[in-house]
Formats: C-alpha cells, structure tokens, sequence
C-alpha cells in the first residue's frame, strides 16, 4: 500500500513547476534535493506578491510596508520556534544557511570555551560545513578536532564516541543527524545525551533531518540546531539557528552592524539581545514570505506521509539498484534517509554524472563535501541520488536504466 | 615527434571527425575511445607534482621541451575527461610554443563540447589548458629574450 495514490502523486509533482522541464530532450528527473530541493508554485508566488505588495526593510521603519514585512519576518521566528519545539521564540536566529549557522557557533561559542589542548568532536562523517569552521577555530585556539569514528555499514561508533568523551578534554561535539553522503539517520539523542551528562556542549547539524522528519530539540537535548530553507522547498539564502537562550546570552556578538546593537558611541557600544545580537544588517528579508509558504505546503502533506513517502522511494531504489552487477551502495545502517549513495565498478562518478545528465537525470557526483567519508570507505566519491516528496519509482526506473545504458558503455 | 602540421589544421581535422555523430552517445563513446588511445602516461608522473587539479576528475599533465616545441604526455581518472585531454593533447602537442601559447582553440566549440572546458566545471580540463599555455607561454618568452 502506497503512502500516495497516483493522483496525489500527480498533483504534487503538478505543483512543482520546474518538474515539467526537459532536459537534454528528456523529461527532468530531479534526484538532488539533498542538495536543494525543488520549490513549489506557492513559495515561487509568494514571495513575488511579497516583492509586488510588502517589499520594504524589516525591524527598522516605523511605516506600513516595513511593518508588515517585520510581521512576515517574526511571524516565521514564531513558527520555526514550533517547528523546532524551541522553548522561545528567541532561540530561532535568521542566518544565511547551516553553513553560516555553523560558523556563528564556532566563532563566537566556540571561540569562548575552547582553550589550548581543547577538543573538539565531530563525526567521520560530517559535511565540511560542520568540521572546517571548527578546524580554523580551534587551530586560533591551540585546540583540536577529533573524529568520532564511523562503522562500515555508516554508523557512528557509540563506544568510541564514549571513550574519548572520558579520555579527552572535549568541550564541543558537533555531529550531524543524517548523514548528506550515505543517508545515514544516526541516533544523535543518544549522542547529545552522552555529552550532556558529561557537560560537554553539543551542535546538531541538522541540514538533512529537519526537512524530512519531525523533531524537538527539547527532547533531543541539543544546546545548537542548524538547518537551511533550501533544502526543505523553500527559498535559498535563508536558515535557522537554534540556540539554547541561555547560552545565546552569555555569547559574543560575532558580525557588527545595524539591527544587532543597543546603544553606539564612539567611547563604547553595547549590543541588542538574542536573537537581534546575531543578526546584523539586512536579513534576506523576501526569503520568509517564501519559507512560510513552504512551511504550509509540509503541513498541508504531513511530515510523517513526506518521511513514510521518502521512506518508500529510498527502499524502492536500493532494491532495484542492488539488481545491478558491479554496483555496490554505500552505507546499510538500519535508519536512513532518503538518500542512495553508489559506487559503479570500472565507472569514474564523473562519468556517470555526464552521462546520466544527458538523459535527463539530475544526480549528485564527487565526495559531496565530505572528503574524510569518502577516504573512510575508500572512495574518491559517489554517485548520489536523494528524494523528496515530488519523486517518482519511475524517475528511478529511469535511473537504473541509465546507469545499466552507462555501465555497458564503460565496460 | 614534431609534426609538421598546425594547431588549426589539427582542430580542423578534428571538428570533421566529429560532424558524423548526430546522437550525444555516439559522441560521447567516441570520446570514451579517444581517451583509450592516449598514450600510457608513466605511473611515476602521477605524481601531485603533474596533477592539475579538479573537483571531480583528476588530470595529470607532463610537458617535455623538444627544442621550441612542447610536447605533452597526460592522463585523467575519468573516461570522458581523459578523452578530452587526449583531444587536447593531439591538437597541442609538438606544436611550437608560441602557437600553444597563442591557440583560441575554438574547436571544442564547433563539436558542442564548449561547456567542458568552462572554468566553472570540475573536471580539471580548463585547469589543464590553462596549464598547457603557461608551459608554453614560459617556453615563448624565453626564446624571444634570448633572441
């Protein structure tokens, strides 16, 4: 029993108007929506009456346009608060991206508590945009990243993780909930869990949960939430920062500008509080009219049929990708996500990727910006194709075909 | 080996073989075995010292000087890229310096393959050009300074 009858399907994907685009004389077959995902008609549109109606500077004008975009603007704090079962609203901060929420944390966060001989744990795993801003502050602070080892099938190492939580001065764990490269959904409570009881601060990276499951960061304990708009139908430019406030408080500012102080003079200036501290200058202020339309269209579906739906491409696919000799998947932990990471035998990823774009699939190729998974499972990269609500099990028929087609090319 | 024929005569040649693939796959395969021709590049010379770097596929690119002429032995990771290189390589290779430096090379154009050698792609080809024509370019201005 599928989650969607076939009229669902079609009526989804019919909302999506870049869907109907022909690639390479081919029909789209978009499979890369962990790196972006596709926009629905009503984000597109929304954000264009906000450009015809609303378009005015948020926070600072006392007139109406600039009223009602500062209510657009603080409504989505209200509901990214609820998204995230955050305990106030004042723990949402606007950022750029996971990327720049990331960054802020280690530049002011851990820029605070890490001291020499520091450490710094972050999984085998991680995207770069979770372990190099950690690298570049630590090396200022004579600190250090180590790595929570991962598991062939995609798994964290648990028990290592404890022992070097016990054996090292960590300070900060940084770890991702799922896994960009090999899909990995990694039981991250219990890793935050581990940290909390031993004081040690935790990030969650959670670029690649937040868009396909329901979470609380409540109940996963974390003290650091990021996760961008792009990636969950909505606009680019745009995301999230949970803080927990009362570390938010005791932290530096980290850019300087308008809208983040309280009072400048040039014999000193004091700073606005959380979240306004942290968000200096002027925000992407179209970019919420369209998350909050994106944000309707996840609740008007539902989380739980997006993940069970994602649920069903991803087994769909790996049953039929296992079908294909010389093609080995990486990464069999027993919880993912809707992502199907492959290498082909005798096949450069590059390769693959030109050829599968030329019949109209759009997949990922290369280390996915996550080098150290590649060197732990011995490849210089993959050949990725990740889902989301709009995908097809025809879309991944013509995948395998594809990769069948390109196989017998190369060999 | 220096042959004795240019770089537009090369490119020209090259913009004839290809005017008989109407389909991309055709195209492509014959790409795939132009690469499998390239001469076998040492294993000594994959070294990081001859790599060029790309996001994607690898390119590695050894010039040797014969005289003023420059010729290039090279290899990729990636079937397609190494068939462009060897595309590069028989245009450019035991051509005079100056030539090298000089080429448009417009050909890559003229058999549709023009978006490979962007800058903006990963596969280390418009890296390895861009490498072919300093080789040269050093090669040219020493010359000319020694008259």
């Amino acid at each position: 029993m599928s989650v969607f009858s076939p009229e669902e399907i079609a009526a989804i994907r019919g909302r999506f108007p870049i869907l109907s685009r022909v690639v390479n004389d081919k029909p789209l077959a978009y499979l890369d929506s962990a790196a972006s995902s596709q926009v629905p008609e009503q984000v597109i549109e929304a954000m264009a009456t906000f450009q015809r109606t609303t378009r005015a500077n948020v926070h600072r004008g006392v007139h109406r346009l600039s009223q009602e975009a500062t209510e657009v603007h603080e409504g989505l704090r209200d509901r990214i608060q609820r998204l995230l079962g955050a305990s106030r609203r004042e723990e949402v901060i606007f950022v750029r991206g996971t990327t720049e929420a990331i960054n802020l944390v280690a530049w002011t966060f851990g820029r605070q508590k890490l001291n020499a001989l520091d450490v710094v744990l972050a999984g085998e795993l991680e995207h770069h945009a979770n372990l190099v801003p950690w690298q570049i502050v630590a090396a200022e602070r004579g600190a250090r990243v180590e790595k929570i080892p991962a598991l062939d099938d995609g798994t964290l190492d648990f028990e290592a993780y404890e022992r070097l939580l016990d054996s090292l001065p960590v300070k900060i764990v940084a770890i991702q909930h799922v896994s960009n490269a090999l899909g990995t959904i990694h039981p991250v409570e219990r890793f935050v869990q581990a940290a909390k009881r031993r004081g040690v601060a935790t990030l969650v990276d959670g670029a690649q949960s937040v868009p396909h499951m329901r979470l609380d960061v409540q109940a996963l304990g974390c003290d650091f939430l990021a996760f961008s708009a792009h990636k969950m139908y909505g606009p680019t430019g745009l995301g999230f920062l949970y803080g927990r406030y009362e570390l938010l408080e005791s932290m530096p500012p980290w850019q300087g500008g308008g809208d983040m102080i309280d009072k400048v003079s040039f014999s000193g200036t004091t700073f606005h509080e959380p979240p306004w501290r942290f968000e200096a200058g002027t925000p992407h202020y179209v970019a919420p009219s369209g998350m909050n339309a994106a944000l309707d269209f996840v609740e008007e579906i539902g989380m739980e049929r997006i993940a069970a739906r994602e649920h069903e491409l991803l087994e769909y696919a790996q049953t039929r990708l296992r079908e294909i000799e010389g093609l080995r998947i990486l990464g069999s932990a027993p919880h993912k996500a809707g992502v199907v990471s492959f290498v082909l035998e005798g096949v450069h990823h590059y390769d693959a990727g030109l050829f599968l774009d030329q019949m109209g699939i759009a997949v990922r190729t290369g280390h996915h910006c996550a080098q150290p998974a590649m060197e732990r499972y011995g490849v210089t990269g993959t050949i990725r194709a990740s889902f989301a609500v709009f995908n097809t099990e025809s879309e991944i028929d013509r995948l395998v075909a594809g990769v069948i087609r390109l196989q017998k090319v190369f060999q | 080996m220096i042959t004795p024929d240019t770089i537009a005569e090369r490119e020209t040649e090259i913009v004839e073989e290809f005017a008989m693939f109407d389909e991309w796959l055709d195209k492509y395969e014959h790409i795939i075995e132009l690469g499998k021709g390239l001469a076998v590049l040492a294993p000594e010379l994959h070294a990081d010292e001859w790599k060029v770097k790309g996001c994607q596929s690898q390119v590695w690119l050894h010039p040797v000087r014969e005289g003023d002429a420059l010729v290039f032995q090279a290899d990729s990771d990636a079937a397609i890229t190494k068939g462009l290189v060897a595309l590069m390589v028989r245009v450019l290779s035991g051509q005079p310096a100056r030539a090298i430096a000089q080429a448009p090379l417009a050909f890559l154009d003229r058999i549709g393959l023009h978006e490979h050698l962007s800058p903006t792609r990963s596969n280390g080809l418009a890296s390895m050009v861009k490498q072919m024509k300093l080789y040269a370019g050093a090669i040219a201005a020493q010359e000319a300074s020694h008259g």
